[in-house]
């Protein structure tokens, strides 16, 4: 038995959630006394694969074929499945990504696994119980769940867990074959567009982010939080207001029906705090909160708070941290 | 083309979550129940293709008899009928089995439901559909068209978008912008009160996954204020206190 983790790779790097479910993984397999394999899919390097041994990852299959790089549904769930197969996985570990979810519960089904997406701890085995701890009611609660059956996939919530380093160490790369065929293929994309991304950083994998609300009073104030963000090394988000009035892209749309999204540091500038906006925050480990009104819901759950107004502290921050560096 | 469209019955969106006190259920206690937002872009979808080139819409609720006012209320934005499974939605496997079940003997051609609930954020039901039926699944959509039987989709992934063209059946799990959510008129709560509401027994091997014990997240211990004339302050302390720069 092993336990099988699910890497997702672009422009030949791994992504940083996928760090993350490494890390995961192998500290699971620890946990049951055995290996950790992964699988990686998308667009890899050698290198970077054999990189995973920092993570714990002792062994990376690895499917070279082109049509891979884009993600493919049908063809995902198959590889990934006979790699399971293979490497006889009790446990398959994958991120609460679009492509994690989208994958995990296809297995699921045909692996006859229990599943437990946006989970955030490392499970609990005492007494022969699999139990694992996830996100609910859109981050307003945590549920303990168990797992039943012989085989369970978790799905890792971004930014929940530590991602290991330990210097050194390499993973093997071995080249894996699922025998994939045309009609695997079916579901593939006719196209893929990639959205600007300011400073390139990605909101759902960003560990800083500035968000803005309706407080800024116009998109042509926006600057305002790029310059910031830009500063910082953060991603840019929204509240549902600014993306229902079209100030900002939906996909920056932050809380309860947008993204959730859980950085290091969440920075709100002019957003007041509605309940379904800090349903999509509030898992976040640092939240500074920047509102002229002294009574915005938000300060309750902020560690910093500015009474002031943004357009005349945001430009200070930035200032301030040019001259950290 | 026969739509088939699966809606959660969830908590309020301004809901204070509380547990019952072995901290095993979510206290219902004095809170009102909405169809879950992301079902709403499926459902004002489905009616709108419906409209613009014939069939039908059918929505499907797993659920106890308490869901049935929310069942109602999307009869009355438009679905033309509805199916409840008598039974708590005991997990997400559960739920995809009976969902399977009525999409199979009734031959929908396009299953359309919510990103996720709101409520337990599973994000699994519609791949698990589409394993058990052998058919597509595109999850997240934001976008979807139809032409004869072929539906063209933009899935949402990390960083863009994906365009996906799949034949019918297949499932689709919804979010916005897909479409401007509708709400009832009175036209439509009137004749809602007459359109079929079948009720059918759950069926398949039930749940895989069991809910131990709900928590609350831990209570922030306070907000530490910075004078907005010190502004800058705050950035040492994001870095020297809090070492999150």
């Amino acid at each position: 038995m092993s336990v099988l983790i699910v890497v997702e790779c672009d422009g030949g790097e791994v992504k940083k959630s996928s760090l993350e479910v490494a890390s995961y993984g192998s500290q699971v397999a620890q946990l049951l006394g055995t290996s950790a394999t992964a699988v990686a899919v998308g667009e890899a390097t050698e290198a970077n694969l054999a990189k995973l041994g920092e993570q714990g990852i002792a062994k990376v299959l690895y499917d070279n074929e082109p049509r891979l790089k884009d993600f493919v549904n049908g063809a995902y769930t198959k590889l990934i499945a006979a790699a399971a197969q293979q490497e006889d996985a009790k446990v398959i570990v994958l991120a609460n990504s679009n492509i994690g979810a989208a994958v995990g519960s296809r297995l699921s089904v045909r692996l006859q696994a229990s599943l437990a997406t946006n989970v955030v701890e490392l499970p609990k085995t005492e007494g022969g119980s699999f139990t694992v701890k996830r996100g609910a009611f859109s981050g307003k609660a945590f549920a303990d769940v168990k797992l039943d059956g012989e085989r369970k996939i978790i799905a890792v919530k971004k930014n929940s867990i530590e991602a290991l380093h330990e210097a050194g160490k390499t993973a093997e790369v071995v080249s894996f074959s699922a025998q994939l065929t045309d009609a695997d293929f079916a579901d593939a994309p006719k196209q893929v567009v990639m959205q600007d991304q300011a400073g390139g950083i990605l909101l759902p994998e960003a560990d800083k982010v500035v968000s803005g609300g309706r407080g800024m009073k116009g998109p042509e104030n926006w600057n305002l939080i790029e310059d910031l963000a830009q500063a910082l090394g953060a991603a840019t988000a929204c509240s549902k207001p600014v993306s229902d009035v079209d100030w900002r892209p939906h996909h920056e749309h932050v809380g309860q029906t947008g993204i959730t999204v859980s950085p290091n540091l969440y920075i709100a500038c002019g957003i007041s705090g509605a309940i379904q906006h800090l349903a999509g925050v509030n898992s976040s480990k640092v939240i500074v909160v920047i509102n002229k009104d002294p009574e915005a819901p938000f300060f309750k759950a902020a560690d910093y708070g500015i009474v002031g107004d943004v357009f005349d502290v945001l430009p200070k921050l930035t200032q301030a941290v040019k001259e950290l560096s | 083309m026969k739509f088939l469209v699966c809606i959660s019955n969830v908590p309020d969106t301004t809901t204070k979550i509380t547990f019952t006190p072995d901290n095993k259920e979510f206290n219902k206690a004095g809170v009102q129940f909405v169809i879950n937002p992301w079902d709403e872009y499926a459902l004002t979808r489905a009616i709108e293709l419906k409209e613009a080139q014939g069939g039908t819409v059918t929505v499907l609720n797993v659920g106890e008899a308490d869901t049935e006012p929310n069942i109602r209320k999307a009869l009355a934005i438009g679905a033309d009928d509805a199916i409840r499974v008598n039974a708590f939605p005991k997990d997400a496997f559960f739920v995809a089995q009976q969902i399977a079940a009525i999409a199979k003997d009734g031959g929908y051609d396009v299953i359309l439901m919510g990103k996720e609930s709101i409520d337990y954020n599973g994000f699994q039901v519609h791949g698990m559909v589409g394993e058990l039926l052998g058919i597509p699944t595109v999850a997240p959509a934001m976008k979807l068209d139809m032409s004869g039987n072929t539906a063209t989709l933009e899935r949402e992934i990390e960083g863009g978008k994906e365009i996906v063209e799949v034949s019918t059946p297949f499932v689709a799990s919804c979010q916005q912008p897909m479409c401007e959510p509708r709400i009832p008129n009175m036209r439509g709560i009137m004749t809602a009160r007459t359109k079929p509401l079948k009720v059918v027994e759950p069926t398949g091997e039930g749940a895989r996954t069991e809910v131990a014990a709900y928590a609350l997240p831990p209570a922030k211990q306070g907000v530490k204020l910075i004078p907005a004339e010190n502004a800058g302050e705050l950035i040492k302390l994001l870095r020297n206190e809090a070492k999150v720069i």
